[in-house]
């Protein structure tokens, strides 16, 4: 296998397309691509071995970013996103990386900001079950319930799981199928679920886990 | 329109005929035997429609050797050869849930639309 490689895209929605055996299978559809190599780092220099991938348009680019997007001979972009590598010399400055890097049955991961939840309380966020419905419940139908002993240890354990922030952090959803790739329209269909609302930014990257299988590349 | 409409349209089958809940359909179904591929038609009333697009299903119920059989299939599958209406149905309502609880000839009795 090749080694690691990405690209940039918008998550668009969710659909289902059919297999050859006439199955319907569950597709996300990102608009990936196309992205350009901004800046290639390599251990000498940086310290440790990545590429930078530009993706998107912006209304205005100031001037540092004009500048910065210049040497790779780009002149707008919305999104910097580095991709880390063991070896950048597939890579050049400026090369454009389109939805055919990935081809139709290789296995991905999708990185991606989860939809931000707020507050929330332990029934959404951990999947407690609440108290009862019934059976005298009073104003406590979807508390947590108990969060630790009495005077011994008389203190609440750290990580017990309670009520707090959900959600809106980088997610990585491991080991998802490509089912096509359409460089003309920019457009990766993915099996299955990615994180992320519509319209949200993902990376599409090789699998790492099928990488140390095929035992092209350590752990990242 | 949808932003994944471009992406279902070479899926989405054109020759797909009106039909709604209470007609009898004949459902050519492909059946895949190994290597072997044969067409099985499944013949009954359609109770239900659901979904837009490529996710629309329906849902077909037949009375089979006196036990009552429901098959779903995307409108738009690709394991469908052929879809033929034989009877237009005169029903009131989009779900006919109603005929799971019948017995014996109302079961699968339905008034015939008349053609206007």
């Amino acid at each position: 296998m090749a080694s690691t490689k990405g690209i940039l895209g918008r998550k668009i929605g969710m659909t289902q397309v059919f297999d050859e055996q006439g199955r319907a299978i569950p597709v996300t559809v990102v608009e990936a691509g196309p992205c350009h190599v901004t800046q290639v780092k390599r251990v000498e220099t940086d310290g440790y071995a990545a590429i930078q991938l530009a993706f998107g348009a912006r209304k205005r680019v100031t001037k540092p970013m004009a500048g910065h997007l210049g040497k790779a001979g780009i002149d707008n972009a919305r999104n910097l996103v580095e991709l880390r590598m063991d070896d950048t010399t597939d890579y050049s400055l400026g090369a454009e990386i389109k939805a055919d890097v990935f081809a139709e049955g290789e296995i991905v991961d999708v990185i991606g900001v989860t939809k931000g939840k707020g507050f929330a309380g332990g029934m959404k966020r951990h999947n407690f079950k609440g108290l009862s419905a019934t059976h005298g419940t009073q104003r406590k139908h979807r508390s947590p319930g108990s969060i630790g002993a009495c005077a011994t240890p008389a203190r609440v354990f750290k990580g017990t799981r309670m009520a707090g922030h959900m959600g809106n952090v980088r997610v990585t959803t491991l080991n998802l199928k490509i089912i096509k790739a359409d460089p003309e329209r920019n457009l990766l269909l993915i099996k299955g679920a990615v994180p992320g609302p519509r319209g949200g930014l993902v990376m599409v990257r090789n699998s790492i886990r099928e990488a140390r299988r095929s035992g092209t590349k350590k752990a990242v | 329109m949808n932003p994944t409409d471009l992406v279902e349209r070479p899926y989405l089958k054109d020759d797909v005929p009106e039909f709604g809940p209470g007609d009898t359909v004949k459902v050519h179904v492909r059946v895949v035997e190994g290597e072997r591929e044969r067409v099985q038609v499944f013949e009954g009333i359609v109770i239900r429609r659901r979904g837009s697009q490529l996710s629309a299903t329906f849902t077909v119920r037949k009375i089979s050797f006196g036990v009552g059989v429901e098959r779903t299939f995307p409108v738009h599958s690709p394991m469908i050869s052929k879809l033929e209406v034989v009877t237009r149905g005169a029903v009131r309502r989009s779900k006919l849930y109603y005929l799971r609880d019948r017995v014996g000839k109302k079961a699968t009795k339905i008034k015939e639309r008349r053609q206007a």
